[in-house]
């Protein structure tokens, strides 16, 4: 059921810009609201946030995760780090890790 | 003229003539305007419904740049409990993440309600502490509000189904008033675990399954989480479109909350602190799924446009507009998601 409506109408997840508007969304923000801000923070246009081909480039280029393992690319919470700052967001488990690291 | 395949509410298909779906449409909508008061639906998004609902391909979606983001309800359960696929909570996780396309998810204990998951919160704040170590999309914790656990035998309140029949109203309202406390007490304590355990924030499910003491409850515990953690993400899923009033006279914020519809509803769920609200529209299985449809989509439309907060409606069996069947067929899921995000403008599903 899920998968299904993933495919008929939902972002795509990793593959694009999913889950980015997605941690907007649960703070709060409209969809077009959402979609708004993580479009002006990776610079791309709304159009643009779920193109797979696309997304795939830029989240590469930004190191913030993608369906597709890469040697040495960042995975989990590396890549979570790197979103919190770039879209300038809390993230709770990345305040936890830098605590628990003594970051 | 020529005859449309579609699906009655059970999922069964069926042949209907363009006339008779255009009539189907109609009295779903005028269903669900009747007994929300809420507005019609116009006459532009009651042609793209019957668009929607006859276009030739088997499967439909959203038109480019229309996509939206998807949140769970027993988010770990689907894949390997319900599909039997042998893997566990992570891996299933990491595969929604990697394969799915799924734009959040949610880690969920089998036994799905606050009451039982409060004796291994400590246990499932480990497994949520190496899900966010592993994973990258946004993983909440849910579980469903449930007050009705709280009664005997299996809790410590009068059971108020046994009370009420036997007209004793008084004692009725008194246990569920009891019950909510306790189940609040739950929500939050496990709440506090999972958020300091690194979830992004907590599903409240199926919220309203025992009235609206149930109701009261979930949202009593939003407010106090929202208040402690201002930046808790908190979704709130209800469990029917209509507050049951099995109590009658309780209220939140001077509303009484029996009797209250989606869109009056996710007002409630706002000034409590939810930051997403997921509308339940329940399907009748009996009638065609244009009917239900037209009408789960009247009554979205109204709850978005009453919402200042993201709204997610539930689009699974038997709910917003969805075929009542365990593989609802893919044509009428992808029609009613289609319809639920461009004509009923949610957020997400």
């Amino acid at each position: 059921m899920a998968f299904g409506h993933e495919m008929a109408s939902g972002m795509g997840g990793v593959r694009t810009a999913g889950d980015l508007v997605a941690r907007v969304t649960a703070k709060g923000k409209k969809i077009r609201e959402a979609k708004k801000y993580v479009a002006s923070k990776l610079r791309v246009s709304l159009f643009d946030l779920s193109d797979e081909a696309l997304m795939k480039e830029l989240r590469e280029e930004l190191n913030i995760g993608h369906v597709l393992a890469r040697p040495g690319a960042a995975i989990g919470m590396e890549a979570k780090m790197r979103i919190a700052k770039l879209l300038d967001i809390e993230i709770n488990s990345v305040n936890r890790f830098k605590s628990k690291a003594g970051l | 003229m020529s005859k449309i395949f579609t699906r009655m509410g059970d999922g069964s298909g069926i042949w209907m003539s363009e006339a008779e779906v255009r009539a189907d449409l109609e009295a779903g909508m005028q269903e669900a305007v009747k007994r929300g008061k809420v507005p019609e639906l116009t006459a532009e998004d009651m042609e793209r419904l019957y668009e929607i609902m006859t276009d030739p391909n088997k499967v439909v979606s959203v038109e480019r740049g229309n996509e939206v983001t998807h949140s769970f309800d027993a988010g770990t359960l689907k894949f390997g409990i319900r599909g039997g696929v042998p893997v566990d909570r992570l891996a299933t996780i990491l595969a929604h993440e990697r394969a799915f396309a799924s734009d959040s998810m949610e880690l969920a204990h089998i036994d799905y309600s606050y009451k039982p998951v409060k004796a291994i919160a400590h246990e499932e704040r480990q497994l949520m502490e190496q899900v966010q170590l592993n994973t990258i999309i946004p993983v909440l914790y849910g579980a469903m509000s449930n007050v009705g656990l709280y009664t005997k035998p299996d809790g410590p309140i009068e059971n108020w189904a046994e009370l009420l029949p036997m007209a004793k109203i008084k004692e009725a309202q008194e246990a569920q008033e009891e019950a909510t406390k306790h189940a609040t007490k739950d929500m939050i304590y496990v709440s506090e675990i999972m958020y300091e355990g690194g979830a992004d924030g907590m599903n409240f499910d199926s919220v309203g399954a025992s009235g609206d003491a149930d109701f009261l409850a979930a949202l009593k515990a939003v407010e106090y989480l929202k208040n402690k953690f201002p930046d808790m993400e908190i979704e709130m899923g209800m469990a029917g479109e209509f507050v049951l009033g099995m109590h009658g006279e309780l209220t939140y914020d001077g509303q009484r909350l029996a009797g209250l519809y989606p869109h009056q509803q996710v007002k409630i769920a706002e000034k409590a602190g939810v930051t997403i609200f997921g509308p339940v529209i329940n399907t009748n299985s009996s009638k065609s799924f244009p009917w239900n449809l037209a009408r789960a989509v009247t009554f979205t439309k109204a709850c978005a446009e009453a919402a200042s907060i993201p709204i997610h409606p539930n689009a699974g069996m038997g709910v917003g507009g969805i075929p009542l069947t365990n593989t609802c067929p893919m044509d009428a899921m992808s029609r009613a998601s289609k319809a639920l995000v461009e004509i009923g403008k949610a957020d997400g599903l």
